[in-house]
């Protein structure tokens, strides 16, 4: 059963997947109206707080609060006082004590949220905490691949890419697996995580291995500036081993579908045709980010235990 | 308000039929209306919507889900047959506008809204299966709203059962149905689609009723 946060798909179980990804389904349907808004969390405060730059997830869960009729305030380091050494959970804290009915955090240290939903009384979505995990993302992931192929039971989902740094890979390793897809994980020997296999996953050192039969193609987003020269030699050699184009996607199935968490970088996880356009469905995982975030919103945001007492009141 | 849950629809099997754990069975249950009252009910009550619509040719049926979906489809039908006019059926799910949200720690699961006509200068007819407080109908008229500009709204209740707490006038009811508030009424039959038997049943809660509204 889903508790009072979102921290991690880990903590979830299928029954809550499936819970969240059919109240995505139903939000969607509002996104598609002329009038895309519903008063479903009219006078409830969101606040995004948000100690790592994203523009798109950040925006992404502004218009989904929005959407809901909930006030979102955005809330950044840059413009904070978090430059003025007052500790991350002193400016938790701060935030808390103006009753929002929940706070969305990213930082780049894993277990931040964590440790920021102990000390508050709202409940606390995690929007991506290091090489952890980022929750929202698979989940629009998974829905995106539900909404593909109708189901997500045992379909083969290859991830592909620098999973050893990648919170995405990881919070799609348990989704899917929780939904009984077979994951496979392919990149350099340097990117994948040791001991991978004891989660039950299969690791591959070759892209054409990976793909054989797979329904689902996952790329990760490389970080040059970060990995090149340490754990590949170059960006050419990973966009000529790793990179997806058309001719390496022939080895999955027909009708496999190419899927990126963005931002890309063209040409080197994926060929520039391929990226806008079928059977790449990029812009679609980011239209279903909006109604997953509504979801979640909406399963999530004030239902905290100063709720209850305030009914009891 | 709908008394329907998905989960509690039961699984039909009519006659005699024990709910669960409940203590006391006698009398617990009794049908107040069953498939042919509620066929009867449907057929006269489209027979109204003629006779009070001038034009029946921007009507146009939204079903508050579950319950008001197959009562939605019947009336079509019945309309169909009666005067020959074909009327589009909506359904439009009211959750996301429901008042009672902040105070409820679980949120209620989501159903279906499939809106195929716009909404605009039509006269829209809300169908219920079960008409209480009028909270659920005060919803609906929210959320349509958000769809359109309607010429006028009307609303089918198949029960009206009256502890009225908002000023919602129900235009065609099926059967009025004075109960008790600790009486649960449920329209069952919901699985069968529109040729599967419905009933409507009045349910006593045991004292410290589970699950009411």
């Amino acid at each position: 059963m889903m508790g009072r946060d979102l921290l991690a798909i880990e903590d979830l179980d299928r029954a809550d997947l499936e819970r969240i990804l059919e109240t995505a389904l139903r939000m969607g349907e509002v996104g598609r109206r002329d009038v895309k808004k519903v008063p479903t969390l009219r006078g409830r405060t969101i606040i995004n707080l948000f100690f790592e730059p994203s523009t798109r997830t950040r925006t992404s869960f502004e218009i989904a609060g929005k959407r809901l009729s909930a006030d979102v305030v955005n809330f950044s380091p840059s413009s904070s006082s978090l430059t003025k050494a007052e500790s991350i959970l002193d400016t938790a804290m701060t935030l808390d004590a103006m009753d929002p009915d929940a706070v969305v955090v990213r930082h780049k240290v894993a277990g931040v949220p964590k440790r920021i939903a102990d000390a508050l009384a709202a409940p606390v979505i995690n929007a991506g905490d290091g090489a952890h995990e980022h929750p929202t993302q698979a989940l629009l992931d998974l829905f995106t691949v539900w909404q593909e192929k109708g189901r997500v039971d045992g379909l083969t989902v290859a991830i592909v890419g620098d999973v050893l740094h990648s919170r995405v890979a990881r919070s799609n390793l348990y989704a899917f697996s929780k939904l009984g897809a077979e994951v496979r994980l392919a990149a350099p020997p340097t990117m994948l995580p040791a001991a991978v296999e004891s989660l039950g996953v299969k690791s591959y050192g070759s892209l054409r291995e990976a793909l054989e039969g797979a329904d689902v193609v996952m790329l990760l987003r490389i970080q040059q500036e970060r990995l090149a020269g340490c754990f590949f030699p170059s960006i050419r050699e990973y966009a000529a081993t790793f990179g997806l184009d058309r001719r390496k996607l022939r080895f999955a199935k027909d009708d496999a579908i190419v899927m990126h968490p963005g931002p890309i970088n063209r040409g080197v996880e994926i060929a520039h045709d391929l990226a806008d356009q079928r059977p790449s469905v990029i812009l679609d995982q980011v239209r279903n980010g909006v109604a997953v975030r509504m979801a979640v919103l909406y399963l999530f945001a004030g239902r905290s235990p100063r709720d209850a007492a305030r009914r009891e009141g | 308000m709908s008394a329907v849950e998905p989960g509690s629809a039961g699984s039909g099997g009519g006659g005699s039929r024990s709910t669960g754990p409940a203590t006391r069975s006698d009398g617990v249950e009794r049908v107040v209306l069953d498939d042919v009252a509620i066929r009867r009910a449907l057929v006269r009550i489209a027979h109204e919507l003629v006779e009070r619509n001038e034009s029946l040719d921007d009507l146009y049926l939204v079903a508050i889900p579950n319950g008001g979906v197959p009562l939605a489809r019947q009336i079509a039908a019945n309309l169909a047959s009666i005067a020959g006019v074909e009327v589009p059926v909506g359904i439009l799910d009211t959750t996301l506008y429901r008042d009672d949200l902040v105070s409820s720690g679980e949120r209620p699961p989501l159903r279906r809204t499939e809106m195929p006509s716009a909404v605009d200068g039509r006269t829209v007819v809300l169908v219920d299966d079960v008409v209480s407080t009028g909270r659920t109908i005060r919803a609906a008229m929210d959320a349509l709203m958000d769809f359109g500009r309607p010429r006028a709204v009307q609303v089918v209740g198949l029960v009206d059962r009256g502890h009225r707490e908002l000023p919602i006038r129900i235009d065609y009811v099926g059967k009025n149905l004075p109960t008790q508030r600790s009486e649960r009424i449920e329209l069952r039959g919901l699985e069968g689609g529109l040729d599967g038997p419905l009933e409507v049943v009045v349910r006593r809660q045991p004292a410290e009723g589970e699950g009411a509204e």
